[in-house]
């Protein structure tokens, strides 16, 4: 069994990404990885904060880091902004000592300290290079066999910090499709941007953007789209029919997140993975995976996969003291 | 003043407020790598959104040499800057441009210089207030104030709301959003952490 302390950021614990937040749950079990929640953590700023107050945004981040630091483990969030913001926090620490003198300030009056030892990692890249490709294959009870999937990237899983993979031509996701018996279609735009949070004040903007990546995967042959990151996901699928409208086009792809197919292929049961939340429907491409994969798997709803995985918190926390 | 600056005002006639405002920029954490900049126009090249920018960020660095506050610090450059970082790993200069593009919008704030062609800086308040109030990002109630506050102040119309409805309407019924927010524990010390903050007077 393999622990880390997680993060799982505003949207994903129970915002426009609350699929991803289930999904992720509900895969630790077949993976035997824990996630222990990081208790009362904060939302790391993103753009917002450290584009308005730089030492404020840099010291709310840092209370993440301050109250993971005593867990000693692994931050993991699955959220790419997540992980650019906190990593962000980290390397400004590091690169300023003024800043950090203020930050360190900051986090004494609330009774808080940072050393500067957390390692910030994204869920993906948890699960790619701590897990292993290998691993999940031989784990694979549900072959995804002849689905074609465009692995679309995004902007802050590969960038900017020199991370695990390519930042010019990323090719881990590509290789995690691949793993769990599907396809990887070829997708030219894997890594460019979504529109990310610019799809509220600047949605024209936004909303070209999300064409073009739409217009990308589906040249390529795609029949769905699975992404690393809540705001990707939230902007390809539920803006997807205001671009399609705006374009004139129709590729109704279902975008999901890695988690989502990976639990599939896993055998998970297909509810506790919250398809349902999808805005492009998933059954038209995945009926013929969801009907074998819930006669496989036993009947675990929501509520047993939390308790069990609340259980296996607390013998934790017990056996850490 | 250091020979990096001086060299700098070797090929661009500047004036001594100029000079101010690029030492200004350097000052910032991040804003120090626009020195190194050498013109190439690589990150103009890559920048997704770069056709609606008033200047484009290789132009905004040449303004910042020539220092051009006003110039710089009015345009709707950094606004729609959606922080993808490709002008960051491509720049051959390790200019961080995408840093200083948040820097550049913290100076537009802090000069009252914001364009009103923006709401970008309207969302980031909203969203700034969400984690003030609750430490957490409630996504409804962040969205429900920029459109208020973007209707009551006249740059958005009331009436353009409509097409955003079905997708409102969508996130309800898929259950993606939620009605109440939720306070953490720790909210009260989020409050601290920014009142010390600005007791401290930030950083530059």
């Amino acid at each position: 069994m393999k622990y880390y302390s997680y993060f799982p950021g505003c949207s994903s614990s129970e915002g426009t990404a609350v699929a991803y937040g289930l999904s992720t749950q509900a895969i630790c079990g077949p993976l035997e990885m824990e996630l222990v929640e990081l208790e009362d953590w904060n939302c790391c700023g993103t753009t917002p904060y450290s584009s308005t107050d730089e030492l404020a945004s840099v010291a709310v981040a840092t209370r993440n880091l301050a109250l993971a630091e005593k867990t000693g483990l692994d931050l993991v969030t699955p959220c790419s902004a997540c992980y650019t913001s906190l990593n962000r926090a980290n390397s400004q620490l590091r690169q300023y000592p003024d800043l950090r003198d203020k930050v360190n300030d900051c986090l004494t009056s609330v009774g808080l300290e940072y050393k500067g030892t957390v390692r910030v990692r994204h869920l993906f890249e948890v699960i790619y290079n701590d897990i292993g490709l290998k691993v999940i294959e031989s784990k694979v009870v549900n072959p995804l066999s002849e689905l074609k999937v465009a692995a679309y990237y995004g902007c802050q899983l590969v960038r900017p910090e020199p991370g695990f993979d390519n930042k010019y031509n990323p090719q881990s996701l590509d290789e995690f499709i691949v793993s769990l018996g599907a396809e990887s279609t070829p997708f030219p735009l894997k890594d460019r941007c979504c529109g990310s949070s610019l799809v509220i004040p600047e949605v024209d903007i936004a909303l070209g953007l999300i064409h073009k990546l739409l217009e990308s995967a589906a040249s390529g042959g795609a029949k769905c789209m699975v992404t690393v990151c809540p705001l990707c996901q939230t902007n390809l699928d539920a803006y997807q029919a205001m671009a399609s409208r705006k374009f004139g086009t129709r590729y109704n792809l279902p975008i999901l997140f890695f988690t989502q197919l990976l639990g599939l292929a896993l055998g998970v049961e297909p509810k506790a993975l919250a398809l349902d939340k999808n805005i492009i429907s998933t059954e038209r491409v995945l009926a013929r995976f969801t009907s074998k994969s819930a006669e496989r798997a036993p009947a675990t709803s929501k509520s047993a996969i939390e308790r069990e995985s609340s259980l296996r918190t607390k013998a934790l926390l017990k056996g850490r003291e | 003043m250091n020979s990096v600056a001086s060299k700098t005002s070797d090929v661009l006639v500047m004036t001594t407020e100029g000079e101010e405002f690029l030492e200004e920029v350097c000052s910032i954490p991040g804003g120090e790598s626009v020195r190194w900049c050498i013109q190439c126009g690589m990150c103009s090249a890559s920048c997704p959104n770069v056709a609606q920018m008033d200047n484009s960020p290789r132009r905004t660095i040449a303004l910042i040499h020539a220092g051009r506050r006003y110039d710089v610090l009015k345009s709707n450059t950094m606004w729609v800057c959606a922080s993808c970082y490709l002008c960051t790993v491509r720049c051959p200069k390790e200019v961080k441009i995408t840093e200083l593009m948040h820097a550049l919008e913290r100076l537009s704030t802090y000069y009252g210089l914001t364009t009103k062609r923006t709401t970008t800086a309207t969302m980031y308040r909203a969203f700034i207030d969400s984690i003030k109030s609750n430490g957490r990002v409630h996504e409804l109630g962040m969205m429900m104030k920029y459109y208020l506050t973007t209707v009551l102040t006249g740059k958005t119309n009331p009436f353009s709301l409509v097409k955003m409805l079905p997708l409102a309407l969508n996130l309800m019924l898929h259950r993606r959003m939620t009605i109440k927010p939720t306070r953490i524990k720790g909210a009260e010390q989020i409050k601290t952490i920014v009142e010390r903050a600005k007791a401290l007077g930030g950083v530059k």
